[in-house]
């Protein structure tokens, strides 16, 4: 059916596609790899070397608490809430349902500018719950939606025969419907994930001490400063990406799905 | 975005009052950390305000400013430039390739869609490092232009008036290209087969069967596409911020970085605010409309 010609001719867009997609990827981890700017160091080396010189152990630290936080609670009260809407009938439930849809568009820059503000008049800047908290906030609208779909699609009769035994809302959601929701709240909990771990206007704007800094965060600052070459801040960046390129690489369909299935958030 | 659910038998669940306690933790933070502070953020947007001392009422004048600002004007004029790198031009790119792959039947598809995907979850500050070493007077770019004999075109791209917000815009159709090919390629792979074969039968060629077969099928992916992209570039902050911040002159401003720029580096809260508000209505506006659209001609 497919003529030899045009089979080439399909190897090689592939190729040239994945190549421009590889490429500045690629470019980098060998910058990272390569000789240190000052000689000295080369190879692993450089990571050591980027790891003291641009603290990037302090980074980390942060973005892990910070990330771990966010997906820890955001995924819970999105379960809690994609429950509610997904199998109960109550007063308001579409209106606040569409209020949370507000949420999975709305543009972290618009609130940051008065969460700053009024965050500073409460003396809760430069805090790590100035740098959580709005997250949650953002990662919750989006987790009520994905919860609810799924819950909406869950097996009606298991519940309600689980409540006809006596089993309570709470023990129906937690040991019913929620062992078989595990992909969807996988799926949430590495977008969740990801987007705490990359995200970088919130922690900008609302943290001044270096403590609290998050990795990419630390990573721009970096770049401000340390001007005497390429080879550090490459693997200051190759160490901030990695985190959440392994779990790409682990959990891709999830990834895929998840961005692929109307996550509008970035 | 899926405003389509599966409760064509009515709300599903028996009435339950304990729902609310469900939704209590959620709607807190989220009422307090969103929905009042765009409220505020509306509140705000109508003084004038140095984010220091009082603030003197002033009524829709930031809203104007964003018409008639030059600056602002500027900002959102490169934000609709933008959208032709990160919108139009990968949903364009998208469509041949996954066209020409849908059919092709190659080995590696599920290795090239790991690879194409991949800048979608790489920061955005680490995406800006590694580009503007690309585009860096001693780049790699610089080095191709060379090779190729082009040493007339080499320049510090990122440090150049014209070309410092069309490569801004490339490394955006790097960015979503991946993601815009894998969701129109899942989209071709739920097309029936007879639908082909029904066209070929007719006689159809690959452009009409393209045409005719493909590009309706997919109508929904591209309004999903679409908005993912239209909204990522109204949004783009990280990327100006680490490669440009906002330079040469306002040659790369936009609006997100206005906000940032006007609240903390000006002391304009006030008018920060308003273009902050504005990009909201903005965002919703556009993903209304592409959604409205996209269902209307589905129907």
């Amino acid at each position: 059916m497919i003529s030899r010609g045009e089979r080439v001719a399909n190897y090689v867009i592939l190729s040239v596609f994945a190549a421009f997609a590889l490429y500045p990827i690629v470019a980098i981890l060998a910058a990272a790899l390569g000789p240190a700017d000052s000689g000295g160091t080369a190879g692993l080396g450089n990571f050591a070397a980027a790891w003291e010189i641009g603290r990037f152990g302090t980074y980390l630290r942060t973005s892990l608490a910070v990330s771990v936080f966010v997906v820890v609670v955001s995924v819970t009260l999105s379960i809690m809430s994609g429950y509610a809407f997904g199998t109960m009938r109550f007063r308001g439930r579409s209106v606040l349902f569409y209020l949370f849809m507000l949420g999975i568009m709305m543009p972290s820059e618009a609130v940051a500018v008065p969460l700053f503000f009024d965050l500073r008049a409460l003396g809760l800047t430069d805090t790590f719950w100035a740098i959580t908290l709005p997250q949650v906030a953002l990662s919750v609208a989006f987790g009520t939606f994905w919860m609810r779909a799924y819950f909406l699609t869950a097996n009606r009769a298991i519940v309600e025969a689980a409540r006809i035994d006596g089993a309570s809302s709470w023990r129906v959601l937690w040991q019913v419907l929620l062992p078989p929701a595990r992909p969807a709240v996988v799926t949430l909990t590495v977008l969740v994930f990801m987007w705490t771990w990359n995200e970088f206007l919130i922690p900008l704007v609302m943290v001044t001490s270096e403590s609290l800094r998050t990795a990419p965060l630390g990573l721009a600052f970096f770049q401000g400063q340390y001007t005497s070459g390429f080879t550090l801040l490459a693997a200051g960046s190759v160490i901030v990406a990695t985190p959440v390129v392994l779990f790409y690489l682990f959990l891709q369909r999830h990834f895929v799905r998840g961005l692929l299935q109307g996550a509008v958030r970035e | 975005m899926r405003p389509k659910s599966s409760r064509a038998a009515g709300p599903p669940g028996e009435p339950r009052r304990v729902a609310y306690l469900y939704l209590l933790p959620a709607f807190v933070i989220y009422a307090a950390f969103l929905l009042y502070p765009i409220g505020r953020a509306v509140q705000i947007s109508l003084y004038d305000w140095d984010g220091l001392t009082l603030g003197t009422w002033a009524g829709l004048d930031n809203y104007v400013a964003v018409v008639t600002d030059e600056g602002l004007r500027a900002a959102f004029g490169h934000a609709l430039v933008l959208i032709v790198f990160f919108s139009l031009v990968p949903v364009a790119i998208g469509l041949a390739l996954a066209a020409v792959l849908h059919h092709a039947k190659v080995r590696g598809l599920g290795f090239f869609r790991t690879v194409v995907f991949l800048p979608q979850v790489i920061a955005m500050v680490v995406v800006a490092v590694a580009w503007r070493r690309v585009y860096a007077p001693d780049g790699s770019l610089n080095g191709l232009l060379s090779a190729l004999g082009l040493d007339g075109l080499t320049r510090g791209w990122l440090g150049d008036y014209t070309f410092a917000l069309p490569a801004v815009g490339v490394v955006g159709t790097w960015f979503e290209t991946g993601l815009v090919t894998v969701l129109l390629l899942a989209g071709m792979s739920r097309i029936p087969q007879e639908l082909y074969e029904a066209a070929r039968l007719d006689g159809a060629g690959a452009v009409r069967e393209f045409l005719a077969v493909t590009l309706p099928s997919v109508r929904a992916e591209i309004a999903v596409a679409l908005t993912l992209t239209v909204i990522a570039a109204l949004r783009t902050f990280d990327l100006v911020y680490v490669t440009t911040r906002g330079g040469p002159g306002d040659s790369t401003s936009v609006p997100s970085y206005e906000v940032y720029h006007r609240a903390f580096g000006l002391g304009q809260v006030g008018s920060a605010a308003a273009v902050g508000v504005t990009l909201t209505v903005v965002i919703f506006a556009i993903s209304f409309g592409i959604n409205r659209y996209a269902d209307r001609r589905v129907t």
